[in-house]
C-alpha cells in the first residue's frame, strides 16, 4: 500500500490518537486490508503503541490484517437461506473461485466469507458481492454474477 | 484524607478513601485470593477470583473486590459457601487451560477444585494480562500485547521491540501465573531472532 495514502488519511484525522479506529477504518476501506507497514506508520504518527493497534485490528471483524481481495463475496448461511439451498450456492462459489470461506485468491480478486443472515431472508438464498445483494440465487446463475467483477 | 471504616469478616477495618475492598482487606491482614491483581498496576478485574459478598439493604451481593471501592459502613464477607463455589468453578475453568500451573494447583487444593472437570484445552495463558500491563504501565515498552478476541485471544510479542528490550528485561516472566509467557517468548525469539537463539543455546553465551 502507498504510504502517501496512509499519510493523507492520518492527516485527514488531524493525526489524533483518539481517531485511531477511524483511521484504521479508512485504511481498511481504501486498501481492503491493513498491511503491517501501514500499522507501523499509524503507530509512529499517532504515537499509539503498536500493541494497542494490533489489539484493535485483530479484535474487530471490520478489519483484516491479512490480504483481502478487491471484491468481498458473502454467502448467507442463515436459517432461511440454509433451507433454500445455501450450501449448494456456497459449493458452487467455492468451485468457481477455488476458495474456502475466509480465503482470498492470489490475484487479490475475491475474498470469500460466509455470514449468518443478511437481513433479507425473503430473497434467499442470498449472495452479496461488494455490498450488492444478489437474491434468489441458483448455482447456475453464479458464474454470470461473478464474471462482472475483475 | 478522611478515612473510611468498614467491616470485613466481622473485623473493623479503617481504610483510605481511594482504596479498593481488596486493598483494605490486605492492609488488615485479611487474605483474598487473586490472580490478575498486582499492587503496582491499575486494577484490571479479569480473573474474578477475588469475588466477595457485600451487604446492601439486607441483601448479600457479589462484587469483585480488586475493583470495588471502599465505602463507609460497608459490610464484607470474603468467604462463604457461595463465594467458595464460584472460586472453585473459576479455578476449574482456568485449569482446563493451564492444568499444571502451580498457583492454580495450589488454589485447587484449597477450594477442592477438580482439575479434570472441564475438557482440557491447554492454551496455557489465562489472560490475566499481568505481562501485558506490566510491560505497558511500568516499563512503558509495549513489547507484548493481546491479539484476537474471545476464545482466540492470545499474547503476542512485537518482534522489533522485543528484540531490543526483552532480552535484558524479562521482568514479566515471574509475574505469569502459568508458564505461558516464557514459552511464548522462547518461541517468538526462536522464530524472530534465530541468531540470538543460536548464540544463547548453541554457543552457550
Ligand atoms: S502469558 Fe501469563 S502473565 Fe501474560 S496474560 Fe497470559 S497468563 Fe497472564
Ligand atoms: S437467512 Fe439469509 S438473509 Fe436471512
Ligand atoms: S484479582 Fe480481582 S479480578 Fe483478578
Amino acid at each position: 500500500m502507498d504510504m502517501d495514502k496512509v499519510d493523507q488519511i492520518i492527516d485527514k484525522h488531524n493525526c489524533e490518537a483518539s481517531s485511531l479506529i477511524q483511521v484504521l477504518l479508512d485504511i481498511q476501506g481504501a486498501n481492503n486490508w491493513l498491511p503491517k507497514e501501514a500499522l507501523d506508520r499509524v503507530a509512529e504518527r499517532l504515537q499509539v503503541p503498536l500493541t494497542r493497534i494490533q489489539h484493535i485490528a485483530t479484535f474487530y471483524k471490520a478489519f483484516s490484517v491479512v490480504p483481502k481481495g478487491r471484491h468481498g463475496v458473502h454467502i448467507c448461511l442463515g436459517t432461511a437461506c440454509h433451507v433454500r439451498g445455501a450450501s449448494r450456492i456456497l459449493d458452487t462459489v467455492q468451485d468457481i473461485t477455488g476458495l474456502n470461506p475466509g480465503e482470498t485468491d492470489l490475484d487479490l480478486k475475491f475474498s470469500l466469507e460466509t455470514v449468518n443472515c443478511l437481513g433479507c431472508c425473503a430473497l434467499g438464498p442470498v449472495m452479496e458481492v461488494d455490498g450488492k445483494v444478489h437474491g434468489k440465487m441458483a448455482p447456475a446463475k453464479i458464474a454470470d454474477v461473478l464474471k462482472n467483477y475483475d | 484524607m478522611s478515612d473510611v471504616v468498614l467491616t470485613i469478616d466481622g473485623k473493623q477495618v479503617t481504610a483510605k478513601k481511594d482504596m479498593t475492598v481488596l486493598e483494605a482487606a490486605r492492609s488488615a491482614g485479611i487474605h483474598i485470593p487473586t490472580l490478575c491483581y498486582h499492587e503496582k498496576l491499575e486494577p484490571y478485574g479479569a480473573c474474578r477470583l477475588c469475588v466477595v459478598e457485600i451487604e446492601q439493604r439486607g441483601w448479600w451481593r457479589l462484587v469483585v473486590s480488586c475493583v470495588y471501592p471502599v465505602e463507609n459502613n460497608l459490610v464484607v464477607k470474603t468467604r462463604s459457601e457461595k463465594i467458595d463455589r464460584i472460586r472453585k468453578t473459576i479455578i476449574e475453568l482456568l485449569l482446563a487451560h493451564a492444568p499444571d500451573a502451580f498457583e492454580l494447583v495450589d488454589l485447587a487444593k484449597e477450594y477442592g477444585a477438580d482439575r479434570n472437570r472441564f475438557e482440557k484445552e491447554p492454551s496455557f495463558c489465562i489472560h490475566c494480562g499481568l505481562c501485558v500491563r506490566y510491560c505497558a504501565e511500568i516499563k512503558k515498552a509495549f513489547a507484548i500485547g493481546f491479539i484476537n478476541r474471545g476464545t482466540k485471544r492470545e499474547i503476542s510479542f512485537i518482534p522489533e521491540i522485543a528484540s531490543k528490550v526483552c532480552w535484558d528485561c524479562k521482568e514479566c516472566f515471574p509475574l505469569c501465573p502459568t508458564e505461558a509467557l516464557q514459552a511464548a517468548f522462547v518461541l517468538a525469539r526462536a522464530m524472530s531472532f534465530p541468531e540470538l537463539d543460536y548464540d544463547a543455546n548453541v554457543k552457550g553465551k
